[in-house]
């Protein structure tokens, strides 16, 4: 039994390497898109305003899963070929944008508005606004449930083993269906899982504390 | 070439996805009740307990809170009758994981709300001569539960979306009816916008109960 799993090491190694990097570009393409998009819902005009609003709140209303399932099978009716591994990664960072939509509406919405009006009447234009006044103070807010949420985007990674691509979760099946050790693998799997998604929440706890000094 | 759009193979089929948002719905129930359950005495247990029973509460919490719920499916319904002489349906093995999943994020959001119920009602409940057992019940549990409705309503509606998980042990639920139909007719972009709905509609008449029965609680405050 131990010999058959020492022997598929490499090969669950090469799962734990594509999870990390569907959790990583999840985490990246949505940080990106959430924190523009989340600016335009907190100081756009009133359609982008309702867009992202509708956006955000059809997206996080809806299972992940069934997310995944419309983007891959949906995008080449409407003429999108997408490889499966670019159609999860897809269908990951729509969901993951969304929250960090909303992270960065919380924290932004926690700065008090009278630093908005001082920087404004001291000249600032609204990038300056942005860089120099409001994001160096919202950054705590946002930080910690966005740490929180890359456990999340790890964890959902393993849902990209259901279009075929061999993360740790599809290789731990892969293993399972050739030795019959169904139970050992699992509990290998969950393992591995655990230590990521800890060490992340206990650098989120760290952080959070590291930041608690300052007082409303 | 554009998509033309065509419900009717949807609605010959609307079955498929009626009974399984209906099973989805009892999945997230009986999960939730056996959550809620495991989630409170667990938290009370813990807030009250010595160093070592809290280390193995936490333990639970923390590695359930950090793996995939999808490995957990995996595990309980392919993992554990090789090791355990049990035999059990799809269905009721999801409600095992699910419940057992639940019970973390449950006793976690508990737990919290315990700790906020502030030392002064504690004490007056003391000094009115109520015995330990009677301030639980009487005083921390109720004041507790009002402070973590909201987080409870927000746990509830994630955990009737995680029902879809369901599907990957190919329990009839309404991801699945949804797959179903788009492995059987084709019609790709018709099932998951109905589905999409159907989860949306769901989800926010429970988020619109739940805000109600919050409102009701708030108000006797």
């Amino acid at each position: 039994m131990l010999g058959q799993i020492i022997y598929a090491v490499p090969f669950l190694a090469q799962g734990f390497a594509v999870t990390l990097w569907v959790s990583l570009l999840v985490v990246v393409l949505s940080l990106i898109a959430g924190v523009l998009l989340g600016v335009g819902l907190v100081y756009g005009p009133a359609p982008l305003r309702w867009a992202v609003r509708i956006f955000s709140d059809t997206i996080r209303g809806i299972p992940i899963l069934v997310l995944m399932f419309f983007v891959y099978y949906g995008l080449p009716a409407i003429g999108l070929h997408l490889p499966s591994f670019w159609a999860a990664v897809c269908a990951l960072t729509l969901f993951k944008t969304a929250q960090v939509i909303e992270y960065l509406r919380g924290a932004v919405g926690s700065i008090p508005k009278g630093q908005s009006e001082a920087a404004m009447a001291i000249g600032l234009t609204f990038r300056q606004r942005l860089t120099y006044v409001i994001f160096p103070q919202a950054f705590r807010r946002f930080l910690p449930p966005w740490i929180n949420g890359v456990t999340d985007a790890v964890k959902g990674s393993a849902l990209v083993s259901l279009l075929g691509i061999t993360d740790l979760m599809q290789a731990i099946n892969q293993v399972i269906g050739r030795t019959y050790e169904a139970m050992p693998l699992y509990i290998l799997g969950a393992l591995i899982y655990f230590a990521v998604n800890y060490a992340l929440s206990l650098a989120s706890r760290r952080l959070e504390r590291r930041f608690s000094f300052i007082r409303e | 070439m554009g998509y033309a759009l065509n419900f009717n193979l949807i609605w010959r089929h609307f079955d498929k996805l009626w009974g399984g948002l209906l099973l989805s719905l009892e999945l997230a129930v009986i999960s939730i009740a056996v959550g809620v359950v495991i989630g409170l005495v667990l938290a009370v247990w813990y807030v009250s307990a010595g160093r070592v029973v809290r280390a193995v509460i936490a333990a639970y919490v923390e590695f359930i809170r950090n793996v995939p719920l999808i490995l957990l499916v995996y595990l309980v319904f392919y993992g554990l009758p090789t090791v355990v002489d049990l035999a059990y349906s799809a269905p009721t093995s999801f409600v095992l994981t699910l419940s057992v999943y639940s019970g973390a994020y449950l006793v976690e959001v508990f737990r919290s709300g315990l700790d906020a119920v502030p030392r002064g009602q504690l004490d007056a409940g003391k000094a009115i001569g109520l015995t330990p057992w009677q301030r639980l019940l009487h005083v921390r549990l109720p004041a507790m539960l009002r402070i973590t409705l909201p987080a409870l309503s927000n746990t509830f509606i994630s955990l009737f979306k995680d029902t879809s998980i369901a599907s990957v042990i190919s329990v009839p639920e309404l991801t699945f009816g949804a797959q179903w139909i788009n492995f059987n007719t084709f019609r790709i972009v018709e099932v998951y916008l109905v589905t999409t709905a159907m989860y949306l509609v769901t989800g926010y008449i429970m988020l619109f109960g739940l805000r109600l029965v919050e409102r009701r609680f708030r108000a006797a405050r």
